[in-house]
């Protein structure tokens, strides 16, 4: 308590000092989500003790000249239907000062961060996960000359806020990366079209060893490089990474070390770009508390290597969680807009849009290696060798054109397979899940005040064990009026739901009013569970029946 | 009793020296310096672009519909208002790094000619109170913002140009 009085007293004094000065910036936002549940047993949707929930969060954040500072108020009353139980009460969930100039810039407190892609450390928040990592300690970084980063940091990770209160995770991290990009460091680089940058990461945790059947590493290190070429419109992107033996609940306390590889090469010019992605990992998990799971205490980010997807059906009924333990995917991805003025890009132009993506467990050799034996080294991989154990995979199209002013249209297809048995989304099936989906988007601007939008969608899964809920129907109606007002309709009906009573709909309606950084929604109805997956990152949203009412405003 | 008097205090510090900013933040708010990077490497320092127009400043994603439905529109308008109003459109993405190498790819894809910024970890998204994508910002040719606009349905983009005009008249 005493420390949230101190920081809270740093802030007015250093704003009451800085208030002097005209040239301070206040910047912030509000998000405040609202939830009246009802039970509904049809759908599994129950009804929680207090019938009303409800998350709000405030940010403020100072600057002026180099002075920053700024902080989160965080409210759960309790938290909304399906956030993490960690969550309860309200107080301070972030907060720091700071002082930035062109050579360095200092954090004390909380900061978010990351170095490189994240396969060594990422600090991140997002709200709607119910993901926040923030490191709570001191955070360094110098520009000593142009085109050069280097970056520390130092502290203790947010693991949970309860009762009003951040909770720390036990176990520290502290890290560094140094980055150097070429073309800006020297001057005889400048100019040329051949752009280079180089990047070098280290970061090390301490946990204390609390086992006592096992001699466990306290520091663990971790270290990597990266590299990224350009020439032209020709990108080429890699990192690489190794993990120390790091035993924990994820890899079931084995003492092998670990390694996260991933690249990409792209080309892009005007009206055509192409990507060719690639990753592998193996017993990548990175937690500052080797006990944890789920997105709790990671101090890396493994990201999946597949297209995030925006249509309701494609998006939650089988999206794909990254395996942390290991994965070998590929991803790439086309897109092509056919010229205007030409016979098939008509007025405006037409895009065409490819992208498949996937990924397999990776091969293990475990001959040679004693289980029984004190090294605890179970099995030897290499890099991009892959199984024939199938994850996931997703082929997927769409075509969008713009036939006038006012009219629309996006024609897609999905083809989407995903082990269940596995990245394990559904009690209902076993092995491979196979869903064809096909979505048809339209919008259609009336006048200046008013447009429509409408999306047709429709899943169909594979017979066998991998049937799950069989196949769905989805309508999806939007209207607006001006900038201000939308009214939204959703239906989503599994009329092939292999058991009859569970043949529902699921209705929802929206009202939105929207005036510039002021949003308010009310929806009601019907909602699914499904797995809500940001990033590769996915939570499990229960079924609920009830209204939710949401509210956000920046300043 | 000394704890909450402690906290009553600091409470009361704060809410005045908030009182003391109120007008000032009032007369219109700054771009903050955030160090991004472009689509093609090269650091940048967001309050420090070197536009001398206005600058519009959008937040998008590439998993984000409704804002690559506004940054499409405005696509198709865009020479018409850079000639009449000198204006340049900042595209903030904030994919992360699942989805980032699909930002070039879907720009030169669509053949924007935007200024292309990667904010991963969303420094500059937190830094501008954003809280939900599309947002987008105008601001006048002396770095204040004058609008702005979270969410995105067709006609926005006329209310945009208004506010645009407005502006550049001011200017001229």
């Amino acid at each position: 308590m005493y420390k949230k009085i101190i920081s809270l007293c740093i802030f007015s004094i250093s704003f009451v000092v800085f208030s002097q000065n005209n040239e301070g910036s206040l910047t912030g936002n509000i998000e405040s989500t609202f939830q009246y549940l009802r039970a509904d047993s049809l759908i599994g949707a129950e009804l929680p003790p207090e019938k009303a929930l409800m998350n709000t969060y405030m940010n403020a954040f100072y600057t002026n000249k180099g002075f920053k500072a700024g902080g989160r108020f965080e409210s759960y009353s309790p938290h909304i239907n399906g956030y993490p139980t960690v969550f309860s009460g309200t107080g301070i969930g972030m907060r720091y000062i700071g002082y930035v100039n062109n050579l360095v810039d200092v954090t004390i407190g909380n900061f978010y961060e990351q170095f490189g892609q994240g396969s060594l450390f990422r600090a991140y928040e997002n709200r709607a996960l119910g993901y926040d990592n923030a490191m709570d300690g001191m955070r360094l970084i110098l520009r000593p000359v142009p085109g050069v980063i280097i970056k520390s940091v130092y502290g203790r990770q947010r693991e949970a806020f309860t009762n009003g209160q951040v909770v720390v995770t036990s176990g520290i991290v502290r890290g560094i990366d140094g980055e150097i990009h070429f073309n800006e460091a020297f001057k005889c680089m400048k100019e040329k079209k051949f752009d280079l940058t180089f990047g070098g990461s280290f970061v090390s945790k301490y946990q204390k060893d609390d086992k006592d059947n096992l001699i466990l590493p306290e520091n663990v290190g971790s270290y990597g490089g990266r590299l990224k070429m350009r020439y032209g419109k020709l990108v080429v992107d890699a990192e690489y990474s190794i993990k120390e033996n790091d035993p924990s609940l994820d890899n079931k306390f084995i003492f092998n070390k670990g390694h996260a590889a991933l690249f990409n090469i792209g080309y892009s010019k005007t009206g055509f770009g192409i990507s060719v992605s690639g990753k592998s990992v193996d017993n990548m998990s990175y937690r500052s508390n080797r006990d944890q799971k789920l997105q709790v205490d990671l101090i890396n980010y493994l990201p999946s290597m597949n297209k995030t997807h925006t249509y309701n059906l494609v998006a939650s009924l089988y999206p794909y969680a990254t395996q942390l333990n290991g994965e070998i995917a590929y991803q790439t991805e086309v897109i092509y807009t056919i010229k205007k003025g030409s016979k098939l890009g008509g007025k405006y132009g037409t895009t065409l849009n490819g992208n498949f993506s996937t990924a397999y467990k990776p091969r293990q050799v475990t001959t040679g290696f004693n289980p029984l034996d004190s090294t605890g080294i179970m099995y030897s991989c290499t890099p991009f060798d892959m199984s024939s154990t199938l994850f996931w995979q997703d082929i997927n199209f769409n075509i969008s054109k713009k036939f006038s002013k006012s009219f629309n249209m996006i024609l897609n297809y999905f083809d989407i397979k995903m082990n269940n048995d596995y990245s394990t989304i559904t009690e209902n099936a076993t092995g491979v899940i196979t869903s064809h989906i096909g979505v048809i988007e339209m919008g259609y601007k009336i006048n200046k005040s008013h447009s429509l939008r409408m999306e047709v969608q429709e899943l169909i899964t594979n017979k066998g064990k991998g049937r799950d809920k069989g196949d769905w129907a989805t309508v999806v109606l939007e209207y607006n009026y001006k900038s201000n007002w939308f009214v939204g309709f959703m239906d989503q009906y599994n009329y092939g739901n292999p058991i009859d009573e569970l043949r529902i709909h699921y209705v929802i309606g929206t009202v939105g009013y929207v005036h510039e950084s002021t949003r308010f929604t009310l929806s009601v109805g019907r909602q699914r569970a499904g797995l809500f997956c940001v990033g590769g990152v996915c939570r499990a949203v229960p079924a609920m029946n009830g209204l939710t009412l949401s509210f956000t405003q920046s300043f | 009793m000394k704890k909450t008097v402690v906290l009553f205090l600091s409470l009361v510090l704060t809410i005045s020296s908030f009182s003391q900013e109120e007008h000032k933040v009032d007369e219109g708010k700054k771009i903050p310096a955030v160090q991004l990077k472009t689509m093609d490497g090269k650091s940048v320092n967001t309050a420090e672009l070197g536009f001398k127009g206005p600058v519009i400043f959008s937040f998008w994603a590439t998993w984000c519909s409704p804002c690559k439905r506004e940054l499409n529109t405005i696509h198709d308008l865009y020479i018409d208002w850079q000639a009449e109003t000198g204006v340049n459109l900042v595209a903030v993405s904030i994919d992360d790094m699942k989805t980032a190498s699909g930002v070039p790819v879907y720009v030169d894809g669509k053949s924007w000619e935007y200024l292309v910024l990667m904010d991963p970890n969303g420094d500059f998204k937190r830094a501008m109170g954003v809280n939900n994508v599309p947002h987008t910002f105008l601001v006048d040719t002396d770095g204040t913002i004058v609008y702005s606009h979270n969410n995105y349905a067709p006609g926005d983009e006329d209310k945009l140009y208004e506010e645009l005009l407005k502006v550049a008249k001011k200017t001229n």
